[in-house]
């Protein structure tokens, strides 16, 4: 349903851009679900209104530099370092290199995704805090939650004892501080992404960075506590001695290895970054139709706004399921590398 | 910024990002949460066990109570029944007594009434006895001279037996 639903838009957006001159529907698909220096709120009559926020580059040629996306606008130099328009590193901060070639520097600019993120960890850390606060501070025995705890308790003890637990085993409270953590911070960023204005908006989850950096620290906790039998398993696994001495087996179970927290990292950035399409190419529906006459404007303005409530719906739920399953298939995998779990298999 | 080409400077910070929130939200969130939480559950475990146990104490005791309950009823019955058999029996005894004592006076007092009728007889007979004698003796010492003399003379006689009589 999605598939189709994401070819149909992908046709749509083909069409709408050869017919429609003045409104750039790849500039402003790739605008919305992209990164970049600034944090675009809207322009108002030809005049662009931006948060600029602070970018952070070391270059060969140039040096260390710190300063405001803003003075980067329209092309302009700073200190050698500027945004070329075209040309493989377009929308990049690069700088010349004595030989006339463009350079990327080492970049770690707090871009609207950077931004985003740390808003979503204050807001996240905000919520978590408060909850154990109040169980720091009330007598669990004698008083039911309320307020923020009250609210997260439910979800907390959810993924604790259906996800987590079910999919661990024994000794998985080792595991639940990162598993939860993950679940929530994917949670709220893919939360805040729907929310279509500052300080939401961004496509955090749907950004294969982000993605990576959780697959990443799926697999430490994976591999880091795997036990004897999982290793085992993985480079002298119970087979025919023929497929151990030209090692087709360890070949294919390390390929495995990195393939697990690969499909983590590739379902969540997918799942994001196609909702994050399919509700804009369905706001575009009314862009793309404003020279089209009165009657099929406002026709498909309207199937538009009711469309775009549906879809955002659909992320809604959509947003809670990636969490879980990112979640999950942690706690899963987690689990098959767990030693209780490998010792009571056997 | 290619879609599917990770930047290295996004990667960065969302490693960083991810850390701290991790590291805080291990150390001062989750473990104080699912702590608390699991403490409550088994709060609320052994709150349901003990209060399991005090409902089949007191299921207990409400089973004693009614054994007593019924025990003491059954003696009350018992108490009740015997009451009134010995009643009855107490009744039975003064029925009996009275009717042989009743009997008894009946048969004295028909023998005071023989007695006494024979007494009157035996008197009734000397008093008979006597009279006629009297009457003869009085009747053969008189010489009957005339028709008026012996009249009166017997008329005397009765005169004389009846003052005898009354006095």
């Amino acid at each position: 349903m999605k598939r189709f639903l994401l070819i149909f838009v992908c046709a749509f957006v083909c069409f709408g851009a050869k017919a429609e001159e003045g409104f750039d529907m790849g500039e402003y698909l790739f605008g919305h679900i992209g990164d970049s220096y600034e944090w675009h709120i809207t322009s108002i009559a030809g005049h662009e209104i931006s948060i600029p926020l602070p970018c952070i580059v070391w270059g060969e040629t140039n040096g260390p530099a710190v300063f405001l996306s803003s003075r980067l606008e329209g092309g302009e130099k700073y200190r050698g370092y500027y945004i070329p328009d075209e040309g493989d590193n377009a929308g990049k901060i690069v700088e010349d290199a004595p030989d006339g070639t463009q350079v990327c520097p080492i970049d770690i600019s707090i871009t609207k995704n950077v931004a985003a993120l740390m808003i979503s960890a204050a807001i996240l850390l905000w919520l978590i805090l408060a909850c154990s606060r109040w169980y720091r501070r009330h007598d669990v025995t004698h008083e039911a939650p309320t307020g923020v705890a009250a609210l997260l308790e439910p979800v907390i003890v959810m993924i604790d004892d259906e996800v987590i637990k079910d999919s661990i085993g024994p000794g998985y409270e080792k595991y639940s501080p990162y598993l939860l953590t993950a679940f929530f911070f994917i949670l709220i960023n893919n939360l805040m992404g729907i929310i279509p204005f500052f300080p939401g908006g961004a496509n955090v989850t749907g950004n294969i960075a982000v993605t990576m950096a959780l697959a990443l620290f799926t697999f430490i906790a994976v591999n880091l506590f795997g036990s004897k039998h999982y290793f085992k398993d993985i480079f002298w696994p119970d087979v025919p001695l023929f497929l151990k001495a030209i090692p087709i087996m360890p070949v294919i179970e390390i390929i495995g290895m990195f393939t697990k927290p690969l499909s983590l990292m590739i379902r969540l950035f997918a799942n994001i970054l196609a909702g994050h399409v399919l509700i804009l190419s369905v706001v575009a529906l009314v862009f793309i139709s404003a020279t089209l006459g009165p009657v099929l404007f406002g026709s498909m303005s309207l199937v538009a706004v009711l469309f775009g409530i549906f879809m955002d719906c659909l992320e809604l739920l959509v947003a809670f399921i990636q969490a879980y399953v990112f979640t999950m298939l942690s706690a899963v995998f987690i689990g098959l590398a767990h030693p209780q779990v490998a010792e009571t298999e056997r | 910024m290619g879609l599917v080409t990770p930047s290295g400077g996004l990667l960065f910070w969302m490693v960083v990002i991810f850390g701290v929130v991790f590291f805080l939200l291990a150390k001062f969130g989750f473990p104080v949460i699912t702590s608390m939480v699991r403490k409550r559950k088994d709060f609320i475990t052994t709150s349901l066990q003990e209060a399991q146990q005090a409902r089949a104490q007191a299921e207990g005791a409400e089973e004693t109570c009614r054994k007593m309950i019924e025990e003491a009823r059954q003696q009350q019955n018992q108490l009740l029944e015997q009451a009134r058999e010995s009643a009855r029996q107490a009744i039975e005894e003064a029925k009996a007594q009275a009717s042989a004592q009743a009997a008894e006076l009946l048969v004295k007092a028909r023998a005071d009434i023989e007695q006494e009728k024979r007494e009157a007889l035996a008197q009734l007979q000397n008093v008979v006895a006597g009279l006629s004698v009297a009457v003869s003796e009085k009747i053969l010492r008189d010489t009957l001279s005339d028709d008026k003399a012996q009249a009166d003379y017997v008329e005397k006689v009765v005169e004389e037996f009846r003052r005898k009589d009354t006095n």
